[in-house]
């Protein structure tokens, strides 16, 4: 077991522990945390999978963004003196067996399948080829998210603001 | 006159009552006055057939006049052969007279009509009636089948039971029409099958053809023995219509009709049908059959001559009188004497029309009283009535110098002949017996009812005599009885026109093996000139033993009438006998002949009481078997409806409404699944991946 | 014990899709919906990437992750200013409770 091994079990552990926790935990606010370390695990896995910039963006994007607007929905959403924010389960039983099963079936199908497997070359560092082919293959793409990320932000104002008139 | 114009004219009489009758009985109620055209019509009809019978007799006599046309062809019939039916009309001078003698009396009837019937609430339909009956009678007279004679026949027996039936508020008259029409239906049956026997043989219906067949020894189904069947079931008809016996019982009944219309049916026409189809048909009757003919005509002339002897009903008197003649004159066919037998149905037609148009205007004049026990004296107040009907007694009784005499002396030789050609001596023995009785029966009559004194005062002082459109009619009739229009001679007919040169006895066609053996010619040149001179062809050694009979007969005749007519002054006029006493000593006679020989309560014994026991049993066969079948079926299918109903409503609806509970029960468990909340569909989701994905097993 | 492959990355994204589905499925919260919904995201964004390395694709499979990030950043603001409107009407964001769709 070489040391790449080793620190792909501890990010796979690390990312599935906190996710589970995410799922299961009965206080949002634990959930939100939770949430951060399973991301945090995701951008190790990134980073093993040589994708540096997109492990960066992910702590970024992320934990500096997401995670960050969950906690104000949760705050803005529940009384902000509870500091014990709670919530219910529903459909505990189905959901157990249907995610099970679910999960059994994709693994098993991951590992059934016979994936094309030749490891390519990847640069050492990704950021510069992805800023070319940004501008390059993929510049419609990217104007269109550039327009996408603008109508979310006038259009969740504008949702939710909209009650308050 | 040309044939043509004398078949043409017979057709005009034949149509022109018809265009009476169609007249009267849609326009009668509008124009009441009609009645009178009627009997303008029938006049005319008379002088036409004066015209026709005159053209006859003096230009074509003894030729026969025919003309004929196909009705129906059928064409080649299968099995059969060529089949048509063929309708037509002949004259000949027995049809000629005939055709006179029936319009005489239909015209004489009209005009009497007018006078008895007036004030009648049916008055034009009556006329209507007289119309439909002389049509019909007319068309048996001219017709040349047997086939129009059968129609006409019925329609005869139609128009009388509309005649008898008239005063039909009257429960006897309608009765008695009742009766008339089915005892004629039993007799016309028989006729009918008679016709079908010759036509399914011949198939032809017409007279003249089949006579022709036969003679060149074509019998029905080759046996004499089928032609004799024929023979006696045609002359079933007869009896039936002429009031033969055992079929006689409806003619006196049919006296509830109007007075004229039983002159008119019951003397001259209808009842002389029957005669007259005897006369048609005469060369094919076979020895047997006119052996049956003579013996039903003299037992008829007996039983009905002795039934007239104590009847009390002038009109009942005269009916059985009728019915004995008409035994006379089926006798007279019988035994052979053709001649004789029509010439008297001539005479008697007139004679006895004239005695019930006497009558009827005695009971006229006696406001419709026929009991002649309440009469008595009406020969002062009536002496023209009186003397007409003596006139006609006379004839009737068989008096020298009236035509009574001749054709009845006529049929007496006749029997006589016949008695000793064959040993029947019976037959004549009932024929003198029976003119005695009639002698006595009629002066009875005449006595009771005209002289002495009245025995109802009253009604007596309200008799008048009848105004002339009734006594014209008696006077013209009863001139007809007299001798001189028939010959010259008044004892002996032979010599006269009506025997010696109108009427010849036809020779007979019927095999010699099957008739009786005077009735064949067999001439030799000596009998042939010896036949020729007396005028009757058809068979000279019968022609013989007439002319041997007829001497004897005549003098037996006559002493027998003188006898009768003395009995009745004996006993009605001087009263030289107490008549109670001897009805007393003859009790049981004198009951049985009064009675009627009981033979209506017979036939109410046993054909009445049967049909109607038989109706009985089968209205109960109906009521309880076809009704119970019926109610069975009926329930059954009820039964069988609650049955499929039941399924229906059970079954059937319980499957429909299962099915919609089923969908509704379905759709709501399937409605829990549309909770609305997103998480839930999201579950289905998950496991409808997971069911495609085990399904199509993409690894 | 085999060395790290494609299939340990797969696994892994797998049980984090799983994961993210009962999240979403079993919470009442509609901002622990939302949480699940980024797990699901994460776990494809994985994918992409493990593709875009062992696969050979080059850097197309990171550039789609950046792409994905990117959709769910504007996903998650919409979403959360979907949640304040759901809380202005119905005064909380349970989603089992929001049921008007069944009638």
């Amino acid at each position: 077991m070489s040391i790449y091994d080793v620190i792909f079990y501890l990010f796979a552990i690390l990312t599935i522990g906190s996710g589970y926790l995410v799922v299961t935990s009965k206080n949002i606010v634990h959930s939100a945390f939770y949430l951060l370390f399973t991301l945090f695990g995701v951008a190790g896995l990134y980073v093993l999978l040589a994708a540096d910039f997109i492990a960066i963006v992910q702590l970024m994007v992320y934990v500096g963004g997401i995670l960050i607007l969950l906690l104000f929905g949760v705050m803005l959403t529940n009384k902000v003196t509870d500091v014990k924010i709670r919530t219910g389960t529903i459909h505990i039983i189905p959901a157990v067996i249907g995610t099970g099963l679910l999960m059994g079936v994709i693994v098993s199908m991951m590992l059934r399948t016979n994936w094309k497997s030749e490891p390519g070359e990847l640069p050492f560092t990704t950021t510069y080829g992805l800023g070319r082919i940004l501008l390059t293959d993929y510049v419609l793409v990217f104007e269109l998210l550039a327009m996408l990320l603008l109508i979310a932000l006038i259009g969740a104002a504008s949702i939710a603001r909209r009650d308050n008139e | 006159m040309s044939e043509i114009s004398i078949i043409n004219i017979s057709i005009i009489i034949l149509l022109l009552p018809l265009v009476s009758f169609v007249l009267l009985i849609f326009f009668g109620k509008k124009f009441p006055k009609l009645y009178l055209a009627a009997t303008g019509v029938v006049f005319v009809a008379l002088v036409l057939s004066i015209a026709v019978t005159f053209g006859m007799l003096t230009s074509y006599s003894g030729e026969t006049l025919s003309f004929s046309f196909t009705w129906i062809d059928f064409g080649n019939v299968p099995s059969i052969g060529f089949l048509s039916i063929e309708l037509g009309f002949e004259i000949n001078n027995v049809t000629a007279l005939m055709l006179f003698v029936v319009n005489l009396i239909s015209a004489l009837v009209h005009l009497y009509s007018i006078e008895y019937m007036r004030g009648d609430i049916r008055y034009t339909r009556y006329f209507a009636y007289l119309g439909i009956f002389t049509f019909s009678m007319l068309g048996i007279v001219i017709t040349n089948n047997l086939l129009m004679m059968y129609i006409f026949w019925e329609l005869v027996g139609l128009s009388s039971y509309l005649l008898i039936g008239f005063w039909f508020e009257k429960d006897s008259a309608s009765d008695a029409g009742k009766k008339a029409f089915l005892v004629n239906r039993v007799g016309d049956i028989g006729m009918w099958i008679g016709i079908l026997i010759l036509f399914t043989h011949y198939k032809t219906f017409t007279f003249s053809t089949i006579f022709e067949q036969i003679s060149l020894g074509n019998l029905p189904f080759d046996s004499a023995a089928a032609l004799t069947t024929a023979g006696i079931l045609i002359f079933l008809g007869a009896v039936g219509k002429s009031a033969q016996f055992p079929l006689h019982v409806w003619l006196p009944d049919a006296m509830e009709g109007p007075t004229p219309v039983s002159a008119l049916i019951h003397a001259a026409t209808m009842v002389a049908a029957g005669v007259y189809l005897l006369v048609k048909i005469f060369v094919i009757l076979t020895a047997d059959a006119m052996l049956v003919i003579a013996v039903v005509g003299g037992v008829t002339a007996f039983v009905a001559a002795t039934i007239a002897l104590t009847q009390n009903d002038i009109k009942k008197v005269l009916a059985y009188s009728t019915v004995s003649q008409l035994g006379y004159m089926v006798l007279a066919v019988g035994v052979g004497a053709y001649a004789f037998a029509f010439f008297h149905l001539v005479t008697h037609a007139f004679f006895k029309a004239c005695l019930f148009l006497g009558s009827g205007s005695v009971i006229h004049a006696m406001h419709h009283e026929q009991d002649i026990r309440y009469m008595g004296g009406l020969r002062k107040k009536m002496p023209l009535t009186y003397y007409t009907f003596l006139i006609s007694t006379l004839a009737i009784s068989g008096v020298p110098l009236f035509s009574g005499f001749l054709s009845k002396d006529g049929i007496l030789a006749g029997t006589l002949a016949f008695g000793s050609l064959t040993g029947h001596w019976l037959l004549p023995i009932i024929g003198f017996t029976v003119a005695a009785m009639t002698a006595f029966y009629m002066f009875r009559l005449v006595i009771i009812t005209f002289h002495g004194e009245p025995r109802n005062k009253e009604k007596y002082d309200h008799a008048h005599e009848s105004k002339w459109v009734m006594t014209a009619p008696l006077a013209v009739l009863s001139l007809l009885s007299i001798f001189i229009f028939y010959t010259p001679n008044p004892i002996s007919a032979d010599a006269g026109w009506f025997l010696n040169k109108w009427i010849s006895t036809p020779q007979t066609v019927v095999p010699a093996e099957a008739s009786f053996d005077f009735m064949q010619s067999g001439m030799n040149k000596h009998e042939t000139g010896l036949a020729q001179e007396s005028g009757i062809v058809h068979s000279v050694q019968y022609t013989e033993a007439m002319h041997h009979a007829h001497y004897p007969a005549m003098f037996l005749s006559l002493i027998l009438a003188g006898l009768g007519i003395l009995i009745a002054f004996i006993f009605y006029q001087w009263k030289k006998v107490d008549l109670e006493k001897l009805t007393e000593k003859l009790n049981s006679l004198y009951k049985f002949s009064l009675n009627k020989w009981y033979i209506d309560e017979f036939y109410h014994a046993t054909f009445i009481s049967g049909t109607i026991r038989s109706a009985d049993a089968l209205s109960w066969f109906d009521y309880y078997i076809i009704d119970g079948i019926v109610n069975a079926s009926a329930s059954i299918t009820r039964f069988v409806s609650r049955l499929s109903g039941w399924f229906d409503t059970f079954i059937v609806d319980g499957l429909v409404n299962f099915s919609a509970l089923f969908s509704g029960f379905i759709g709501l468990s399937f409605r829990r699944l549309q909770t609305g909340k997103v998480q839930t569909y999201i579950v289905f989701v998950v496991f409808a991946v997971l069911v495609l994905l085990l399904f199509f097993r993409p690894f | 014990m085999i060395e790290v492959g494609l299939n340990h990355y797969l696994v892994v994204s797998s049980i984090l899709f799983s994961l993210g589905v009962y999240g979403v499925v079993t919470r009442k919260n509609a901002v622990m919906v939302l949480m699940g919904l980024e797990l699901i995201l994460n776990a494809a964004n994985i994918n992409f990437i493990a593709f875009a390395k062992y696969g050979n694709f080059g850097l197309g499979g990171q550039a789609m992750a950046l792409f994905v990030i990117i959709l769910a950043a504007a996903e998650a603001a919409i979403a959360l200013a979907i949640v304040l409107n759901l809380y202005k009407t119905f005064s909380n964001v349970n989603v089992d409770e929001i049921d008007k769709l069944k009638e």
